[in-house]
């Protein structure tokens, strides 16, 4: 595996780490197995997701997660991570609750549909509350001084719509330019382009996933935010030597041989299953060559880059464990 | 291990099918929609049907091997050199402001069209509300129906996070925007709002307050003005997107869901099948996007045995790689069929077509026609 620089000194100094992607890419898998990293050997970590999917919920298998903090899974070494489903009405209520005093009507209005109208009305509104909250909680601390979190990690919107998302400054441009949301929104532009937020993005070797990553990045760049690592997610094991690929790919696999040598091994195949044997061998030798065309490209993007590789039975609770060991071993911490 | 066979979804018949005028894809994203769609046009079309492909937001080189260069929001033929269909092909891509400005423009007086276009909220609208993209789709889709110059309408669905915001997006737009609070709000004297504030009682004056102060009394102002020019004209965004919804379960319409064989995806599936049930809305069947069956019918255990045997022994290396790749990709099959049938057991009664995958992108018609071919299970 060619690995570029892994992990960063200066990534490791980085508390939000925002986890971006194209859908289909993995994302929340790669959010969660990121935090438990960061939770390995004794930290606290929050997990916060912000789309209303329950998509943490279901990760780890467990009920949907109500508005409040919960303890979803030990880290090894002591640390543990803990997970918020940021809902946006819950956001807006528990804002307007700061500075004015609804009390039951709070309720009442979320029953008739105030809340929602309000988050609709002003498009921006919802991200501005979505990313208030994570703010608040990076920057939370205990009555010791020290932070109640070590490290936050976003699972956010896909790579289309990020930018958007966390440039703040453009979505206060629909709502009111004096008064409390101006001043928590201030806050949230200063947090989310300093040196304390990273923003990572989750690709596949494929033409599309990778094309994502670079225009992400390059939007990234344009608006100020900080491009973390590239995570290639479900990388599969090259089997054929990388001098016999091109002529694989070619159709050039020796079928003669292929019989002899499974022959060799004990197997008495049908002529069409040694020929099954051949094509599959052709399409993953395509299949290496698209993939090493998608590393170049990424390699454009000249950032640190980690891969993880594809788990055949699927993705449980177990396999994030894994995953989050792995980007230990990369230097995640 | 599993029993329940689903019936096999038959595209062919589907779409040579002159009672098939609409076909919709949907499904999560990343799952191959868009690609799905094109398909379908293209084989209809090969096949001796006058089709339209309406995507929404295609991967450019998907676009491209449909000839469509920009984004203009009119059908145009495919034309690609040595392409000659029986019937014909068209594609177009959606371009959701143009399709709005063209909704106001022709209901609208000249004056009237032009003040509306020129609100700050209108723009607002037209570009970023959530579920104006899939509002506009349906407006799009609606317009290509009704125009009767083709006969089938494919289309594709918008990228959006789950696959259900495409029915209820044009709802909710269309709630918010013919709702009572932004009259309230906006007006509270003329809205003859008293219900409301009733059911509210004290809290809705802070509200008010607290929400004039957030988004500022102008934005309120020109969304108040916005929907009060909008709902004389075309009574209401509400009586609209139920025309749509009345269009999507007219008999000649169907939905294909389209997943990958992944998890998420299938559970988007799921609850997509689940959802046209209940909204009666004519489910036509699910495509298992690109899939990997195996083309050997060799065991992964037993390829591993070899394999090891063979490396042990220090021979046949060619050999050893071979049944090693095979032994990868029986396992990602037998998951996939796994995950499958774990659908088919919660809908045994949904038609379904798997399509393995190509080892490369699709960039041209050659690639659309051979998933084509590989959706019709040839």
């Amino acid at each position: 595996m060619s690995e570029s620089a892994g992990w960063t000194e200066e990534l490791t100094r980085s508390r939000l780490h925002v986890v971006t992607g194209k859908g289909g890419t993995g994302k929340t898998t790669v959010a969660a197995a990121l935090a438990l990293a960061l939770a390995t050997g004794g930290r606290r970590v929050l997990l916060v997701e912000v789309e209303g999917r329950q998509s943490i919920a279901q990760l780890f298998d467990r009920a949907p997660l109500p508005y409040s903090e919960e303890r979803i899974a030990s880290a090894p070494g002591g640390g543990e991570v803990r997970a918020l489903a940021v809902d946006a009405e819950a956001a807006l209520l528990e804002y307007l609750a700061m500075f004015y005093n609804l009390g039951f009507a709070g309720r009442t209005l979320r029953k008739a549909g105030a809340i929602e109208f309000a988050t609709t009305l002003a498009p921006g509104l919802r991200d501005v509350l979505l990313t208030g909250k994570v703010k608040e909680c990076v920057r939370r601390t205990l009555p010791t001084g020290r932070h109640e979190y070590d490290a936050v990690v976003l699972d956010a919107p896909p790579t289309g719509r990020v930018v958007k998302f966390l440039d703040v400054t453009r979505a206060m441009a629909d709502l009111a330019k004096v008064g409390p949301i101006k001043t928590q929104s201030d806050g949230v532009v200063t947090l989310l382009h300093s040196g304390d937020t990273a923003v990572h993005i989750v690709s596949l070797l494929e033409e599309m996933p990778v094309r994502e990553t670079l225009d992400a990045v390059a939007e990234l760049d344009a608006a100020d935010l900080r491009p973390g690592a590239v995570l290639v997610n479900r990388v599969r094991p090259p089997r054929l030597p990388a001098h016999s690929v091109t002529a694989a790919a070619d159709g050039h696999v020796d079928a003669d041989r292929v019989r002899d040598g499974v022959r060799a091994a004990g197997l008495d195949l049908s002529p069409e299953d040694v020929e099954g044997l051949v094509d599959e061998t052709v399409e993953h030798a395509i299949r290496l060559q698209m993939e090493q065309r998608a590393k170049d490209k990424l390699a454009e993007a000249d950032l640190p880059t980690l891969e993880l590789p594809e788990l055949a039975d699927g993705v449980d609770v177990g396999a994030l464990y894994e995953l989050a060991e792995l980007l230990v071993e990369r230097g995640v911490r | 291990m599993n029993t329940t066979r689903p019936p096999l979804l038959d595209v062919d018949a589907l779409i040579d099918d002159p009672d098939t005028r609409v076909l919709v894809c949907c499904g999560s994203g990343g799952v191959g929609k868009t690609t799905t769609a094109a398909a379908l046009g293209l084989r209809a079309a090969e096949r001796g049907r006058r089709v339209v492909v309406l995507t929404i937001d295609p991967a450019r080189r998907l676009a491209q091997s449909l000839g469509l260069r920009e984004l203009d929001n009119q059908p145009r033929p495919v034309q690609v050199d040595g392409f000659q269909p029986k019937g014909e092909l068209h594609a177009m891509m959606l371009d959701m402001r143009r399709t709005f400005d063209d909704m106001v423009l022709a209901h609208a007086g000249r004056e009237r069209a032009e003040q509306i276009l020129a609100n700050p909220f209108y723009q607002t609208v037209s570009s970023s509300f959530s579920g104006t993209q899939e509002y506009m789709a349906m407006e799009k889709l609606g317009q290509l129906v009704a125009g009767g110059e083709w006969d089938l309408v494919v289309v594709d669905t918008p990228p959006s996070r789950s696959a259900l915001d495409f029915l209820d997006a044009p709802q909710r737009l269309s709630t918010v925007l013919d709702g009572r609070f932004i009259r309230l709000l906006s007006a509270p004297a003329r809205a003859g709002g008293r219900g409301i504030r009733k059911i509210v009682g004290t809290g809705f004056s802070m509200f008010t307050r607290a929400v004039s102060t957030i988004v500022g009394g102008q934005l309120l102002q020109d969304a108040s003005t916005f929907v009060q020019a909008f709902d004389s004209m075309f009574g209401g965004f509400r009586e609209r997107a139920q025309k749509t919804y009345d269009l999507l379960r007219s008999p000649g319409t169907g939905f294909l869901v389209v997943a990958a064989a992944e998890p998420d995806a299938l559970r988007e599936a799921s609850f997509f099948v689940e959802r046209l049930g209940a909204e009666k809305m004519p489910l036509i069947g699910l495509v298992a996007n690109r899939t990997h069956p195996v083309l050997a019918a060799l065991p992964a255990t037993r390829a591993l045995a070899a394999a090891d045997g063979l490396e042990r022994a220090g021979e046949a290396p060619l050999a050893t790689a071979v049944l090693r790749l095979h032994a990868d990709r029986a396992a990602v099959a037998d998951r996939e069929k796994r995950l499958i049938s774990r659908f088919t057991r919660a809908h045994p009664g949904v038609a379904l077509v798997g399509v393995p995958a190509l080892p490369a992108d699709v960039h041209d018609l050659d690639g659309l026609r051979e998933i084509g071919r590989r959706l019709a299970g040839e």
